[in-house]
């Protein structure tokens, strides 16, 4: 809607003031902000508030780590490459494994911005954006258990997919997919001749 | 205690009262209808697939409920991390079954938007066309599902039998009556067959009156009003902090559709068209404006047949595709609500994360607020009118 007036970056950067840490903008989108950790809560309370940032989409997390076990393609009895594991963030940076993201839009300008915040990898543990957005329950509790985050603030952190005694964090990508620890993935390369086919093995990509 | 100072007669006197109080309300907890818990699911007929509802009730009155999620949980986001680009759209298909092809379209335009290439205008169009078209394959089976829920059995008959029609023609263009995976990136799979726009149109007919059909029978119908006017109601304020989407949403009073609101390489824009909203917010007006809705894309699919561009359906993409390093957001106004995909690339074959925000999810985690208080008939009707779909909750 181009008659109503977006919302710029600069705006944003002066109702959040020192809370930003990085912005990131792409011609044509919407724009990414990073915020200091411990000003998590406070960012979501401020967008809500000054800006009208009003309709709740989603918060979820990153694990920056690329996977140890790779895409599970290979031979698993093969002598297997190493994989380099250098963490490397995406837009507007960061410094932790682990991000939280959330985006929220305003519905009157129909404009949107993504957050992002660190998650400290000592604690674990970012302040929870329920008191602000009561949708971010259930997505804060998705959050806990595929990331393994606790939420500062949360009514009741239980398991909303997995069941209670579940071990682990799904989403971390040091999780390995069991499926494809035990067998390749034959989607990529064909590993399987086809019956009856001529062809030895190296079948085509598709 | 300091009410119990100074003279020890009116302290008995203060005592004897609070005692009585107390009996009193012991009293009454006791006559008061005993608090129940019901289990409403995972394989209760009434609800859409295994969602299940732990409710307490008293008497009547349902004093909590909690849905209880993930009996269909299949890791599509972890899933997408070991796939490649193409690969990803044969899992996304699954997540809305009944509006597939309406989910392929979102991660396709957000790869597209990565590569930074465009599907030629012929594309564009029948994207449109097909996601219309399956917005109107699913929304008909919920105007017939509604009945069944109100003990009306006849409006699913017609729903089956009317919604075959449009699952033909999706057959027809796609090879696949559910599962489509037709979109590409940069393109489509093919072009349309010969004598399917004639077809669609005459489906189109048909489907309006279908509509016209659902609309004599159900609304304006007494007891239809009487279960779903003033129940279940929802403020504007609520269902936006609770990211409510959809229909859910324009029945509050939110004049917001995605289609229009939001620049995409789609067509929607190229035809004239009718958001519908209602200012109620209760189950009466989710299902007046999805009825509206489902009218209004026969128009546009018709409006998009009449000015459908000739030209390519597919764009030059490399064999092996690669995705560019970089972070995009789309989302999509599909037949639940917004359903939007956050892709991170790292400039592999594949996706390095994939965010998958569906609309039942959020249009779901509203119930333990919505039912506090509703009677126990309600909580089915509410449950109907609110629409979600089990593989959109669980992903």
């Amino acid at each position: 809607m181009s008659s109503l007036a977006e919302i710029t970056v600069d705006q944003i950067k002066e109702v959040l003031g020192d809370l930003v840490e990085e912005t990131f903008e792409k011609p044509g989108q919407d724009p990414w902000v990073r915020v200091r950790t411990d000003g998590w809560r406070e960012t979501a309370v401020r967008l809500h508030g000054k800006l009208g940032y009003d309709y709740f989409c989603f918060l979820s997390a990153i694990d920056w780590m690329p996977s140890p076990y790779g895409k599970g393609e290979e031979d698993p009895t093969a002598e297997k490459e190493p994989i380099d594991t250098t963490i490397r963030q995406g837009y507007a940076g960061g410094s932790t494994r682990v991000q939280v993201f959330a985006r929220l839009v305003n519905h009157r300008t129909h404009t949107g911005i993504t957050v992002k915040a660190d998650v400290p990898e000592d604690s674990w543990t970012v302040e929870s954006w329920v008191g602000v957005f009561a949708g971010a329950n259930w997505h804060e509790r998705e959050a806990h258990e595929m990331f393994g985050i606790a939420f500062d603030g949360h009514p009741d952190l239980r398991n909303i997919y997995l069941p209670t005694d579940f071990e682990g964090h799904p989403l971390r990508k040091d999780f390995p997919l069991l499926a494809r620890m035990v067998k390749p993935w034959p989607g990529i390369v064909d590993v399987e001749p086809l019956p009856g086919g001529d062809d030895e093995g190296e079948g085509a990509a598709e | 205690m300091t009410m119990l100072a100074g003279n020890p007669q009116s302290d008995r006197q203060q005592l004897a009262y609070i005692a009585s109080q107390a009996a009193d309300a012991r009293v009454n907890v006791e006559l008061e209808t005993e608090g129940m818990t019901l289990n409403i699911g995972p394989q209760h007929p009434a609800t859409h697939g295994t969602l299940r509802i732990i409710a307490r009730l008293d008497g009547e009155q349902v004093i909590w409920a909690e849905p209880s999620a993930g009996y269909m949980h299949r890791g599509y986001e972890k899933l997408t991390e070991v796939r490649s680009f193409p690969q990803v759209t044969a899992l996304i298909n699954r997540i809305d079954w009944l509006g597939s092809f309406a989910n392929e379209v979102p991660f396709i335009l957000a790869a597209e938007q990565l590569m930074e290439i465009e599907a030629p205008p012929r594309a564009q169009w029948i994207r449109t066309i097909l996601f219309e078209l399956s917005r109107i394959a699913n929304v008909s089976l919920f105007l017939g599902d509604l009945g069944v829920q109100l003990g009306a059995v006849t409006p699913v008959f017609f729903a089956f039998r009317d919604r075959e029609y449009v699952l033909n023609l999706i057959e027809s263009a796609t090879g696949g009556r559910f599962h489509p995976n037709f979109d590409r990136i940069g393109g489509l799979k093919d072009d349309l067959p010969a004598g399917w726009i004639d077809e669609t149109r005459a489906v189109m007919k048909k489907m309006r009156k279908f509509c016209d059909e659902i609309e004599n029978l159900l609304f304006g119908n007494e007891i239809f009003e009487s279960r779903t006017r003033g129940i279940g109601v929802i403020p504007r304020d609520v269902a936006l902090q609770y990211g409510l989407s959809g229909a859910n949403l324009r029945a509050s009073g939110v004049d917001w559709d995605l289609r229009r609101d939001q620049k995409l390489p789609m067509a929607w824009d190229k035809v004239d068209w009718k958001v519908w909203t209602h200012l109620d917010g209760d189950s009466y007006a989710r299902c007046w404006v999805r009825l509206q809705e489902t009218r209004e894309s026969t128009y546009i699919v018709e409006r998009l047949l009449d000015t459908l561009p000739s030209g390519p359906v597919m764009t030059k993409v490399p064999r092996i595709i690669k995705v560019p390093e970089g972070e995009a957001w789309v989302s999509t106004e599909n037949p639940l609500g917004e359903m939007g995909y956050y892709v991170v690339s790292k400039g592999d074959l594949g996706p390095f994360r994939v965010k998958i925000r569906s609309a039942s999810f959020n249009n779901i985690s509203i119930v333990p607020w919505l039912l506090k208080g509703v009677y126990v008939p309600d909580i089915i009707t509410i449950l109907a009118s609110l629409y979600f779909i089990l593989g959109d909750i669980d992903r």
